[in-house]
């Protein structure tokens, strides 16, 4: 979509990573001295902010973000019910209502979305279904990040016998039914409490979704290990685990953003998948796919049941593949798969 | 080649038997039992229930059990469709997940290439744009949620489509559901062959191929779209792995009596021989079309073989 902006080749050469051992060595007190450390940044900010669609993801992003956080608290301020709330008086008026309609039929501000099969507020329970979505996408992106960072490096730099075997795991793991097993788990050990549930799914997804990020990293540090900073560290006795982790993962960062931006709307498709299912989030814990879940029974009747959760799902994935999209081209414009 | 083939083959089966043990393993470590329910059983019963299944054997001779009808496949009977044999349950509903899935991938490959090409082949295009944004939005809407609209939409309002039910291969009940499964690979495939062409668009060969005079149908079709096209062959197998957990979402949504609604089912009733017999039929299949993509692509790309 983005390639109007072709990328300024001049752009690149501050990419260059002889300043990376400066950086990586200096005392924290010190660090503030190496101004042209933060040029790749500022170059990728200003690449960001020409790509249209980037920008307008980012702010979606951020809307549906402070949104979800702060959303459910500002409904409680204004109308004074929070999103667990179930009218204890007319409780068959309120239910399922349409959007912007109050229990007599009136048009009313009170549920912009209208209300949930128990009466329930449906834009509430949205905006508190995203702080679930939202968090179970970046800790699980997190998790993967934590492992797939640190195993790709340790591949790439290692090499010889030991990059090859990391990856033919690599490879067998890739080819596994990997939701197929996770279902398998998440059945098995149905935890009793919603809070056990959902570290339950954060496990499970983070521990499968880190195998391309493994992959990104050990390219990226294949291509890094032979130039010369490296080799100026080891030759001043750096000790490898230094190397990788204050040497090479840092030099890493862009490609690694870029990805890990990439794969929070997958994981964040996946936890729906599985919530949608039965298998993710347990009531009284919401998220966008069990919100999805929930309205599909009265699919026929109360369609806004299924589509405000579903659309406002889709619009959050959308904005984020925009935003990962963006990234990519605005820090790497030389990383051009899909 | 052939030695290309023999090792890709060491490797696929004892993939195929972690699988199959990851699965075993967690369902012994998980607490409780499939019979465990509600109630407490009387000591006599439950003496006699894990007599009936085995239970009570050390833990290797189970697994040897279960490892060894694999083997021969034969995947023993189910729990809670009684006397039904998970072979017969996988015989029965292969043919729905298959039609659905197969069809689904034509239609996403057929629609894919086409529209990748087009938007490569006019990059910076009206037809670029609006491809390129339809496919983000196919990888973007969920199928759990594109499902019910297309059924609120075609059923339920136009009243062109039945919304649900299975009612043999060649029926209009199968629209719906290859249409919902299939958004997300037309959206992946066309983004995938976009990149690939534009990338080998660029290529020396093409510029030589457009230089000695080949009109501009035959350099495309002759010799950009068998570079180009590679990174969609090699996103088959991951597609396949893909395809099967989407087919459960919409075999649910389409209530069709599919193998990812009996898994589904089976994983909520703990219904362990069924669990494992159609874990270990899915590790099966998709490595062994893994494999043969593998095989494809190194005979389609001689670099892949001398790695």
């Amino acid at each position: 979509m983005s390639t109007e902006n072709k990328p300024d080749q001049e752009d690149l050469v501050h990419i260059g990573p002889e300043m990376a051992v400066a950086e990586a060595d200096v005392h924290p007190d010190e660090a503030g001295t190496f101004v042209h450390g933060t040029s790749l940044w500022r170059d990728a900010w200003r690449r960001l902010l020409k790509n249209k669609l980037a920008v307008l993801g980012l702010v979606v992003v951020v809307v549906v973000t402070l949104g979800s956080i702060i959303g459910p608290t500002v409904i409680k301020g204004v109308f004074g019910f929070t999103p667990d709330y179930i009218p204890t008086h007319n409780i068959n008026a309120t239910r399922s209502l349409p959007p912007f309609t109050g229990p007599g039929g009136e048009f009313t501000w009170t549920h912009p979305m209208g209300t949930d099969n128990a009466g329930r507020d449906q834009f509430a329970r949205v905006l508190q279904g995203g702080q679930i979505s939202l968090f179970v996408g970046i800790l699980s992106t997190l998790v993967s990040l934590l492992i797939g960072v640190t195993y790709g490096a340790v591949s790439g730099y290692l090499g010889g016998r030991v990059d090859n075997v990391m990856m033919r795991i690599v490879d067998v793991l890739y080819s596994l039914p990997y939701v197929i097993v996770v279902i398998v788990l998440l059945s098995m050990f149905r935890s009793q409490t919603p809070r056990g549930q959902l570290i339950l799914l954060f496990i499970a997804l983070g521990s499968v979704s880190w195998l391309t990020m493994a992959r990104i990293v050990r390219g990226q540090v294949l291509s890094l290990k032979n130039q010369e900073f490296v080799l100026a560290a080891r030759a001043t006795g750096v000790s490898t685990t230094r190397i990788i982790f204050r040497h090479l993962i840092p030099n890493t960062l862009g490609p690694v953003i870029v990805y890990a931006t990439l794969t929070i709307p997958q994981i964040m498709l996946t936890e729906a998948f599985l919530s949608f299912l039965g298998f993710g989030v347990q009531a009284p814990l919401a998220s966008w796919g069990s919100l999805a879940s929930d309205g599909i029974q009265n699919i026929a009747i109360f369609p806004w049941q299924l589509i405000f959760p579903g659309m406002t799902m889709a619009l959050t994935l959308f904005s984020l593949n925009f935003l990962g999209d963006g990234l990519r081209d605005a820090l790497d414009p030389q990383m051009r798969t899909v | 080649m052939l030695r290309f083939i023999v090792r890709r083959i060491l490797i696929t089966i004892p993939t195929i038997l972690v699988v199959i043990s990851i699965t075993w393993v967690l369902i012994k470590l998980a607490p409780g039992n499939f019979y465990s329910g509600e109630k407490q059983l009387p000591p006599a019963i439950e003496k006699s229930i894990r007599e009936k299944y085995g239970l009570d054997k050390p833990w290797y001779e189970q697994y040897g059990k279960t490892m060894w009808g694999i083997v021969r496949l034969d995947f023993g009977t189910s729990l809670r469709y009684q006397g039904q044999s998970v072979n017969t349950i996988i015989r029965r509903s292969l043919p729905v997940s298959a039609a659905i899935g197969i069809l689904a991938y034509i239609l996403a490959l057929i629609v894919g290439v086409i529209a990748g090409s087009i938007a490569a082949l006019k990059q910076n295009s009206r037809y670029d744009y609006i491809s390129m944004a339809l496919a983000m939005l196919g990888i973007s809407i969920p199928n759990f949620v594109l499902g019910p609209i297309l059924v609120l939409i075609f059923s339920l309002t136009l009243y062109w489509l039945p919304p649900s039910r299975w009612e043999g291969f060649p029926s209009r009940n199968l629209v719906l559901p290859v249409l919902t499964l299939s958004a997300i690979y037309m959206a992946y495939i066309a983004r995938l062959t976009r990149a690939g062409m534009l990338e080998v668009l660029r290529s020396d060969y093409i510029r030589t191929a457009r230089a000695k005079g080949l009109s501009e149908r035959d350099v495309v079709i002759r010799h950009a779209l068998r570079g180009g096209l590679m990174p969609v062959v090699s996103y088959t197998g991951p597609a396949l792995a893909f395809l099967l957990t989407g087919t459960v979402v919409v075999e649910r949504i389409f209530a069709l009596p599919g193998l990812g609604n009996y898994f589904i089912q089976a994983s909520l009733n703990r219904d362990e021989p069924l669990i494992i017999g159609i874990v270990a039929f899915i590790a099966i299949t998709l490595l062994l079309m893994n494999l043969l993509v593998d095989i494809a692509y190194a005979y389609l790309d001689p670099r892949v073989r001398y790695q």
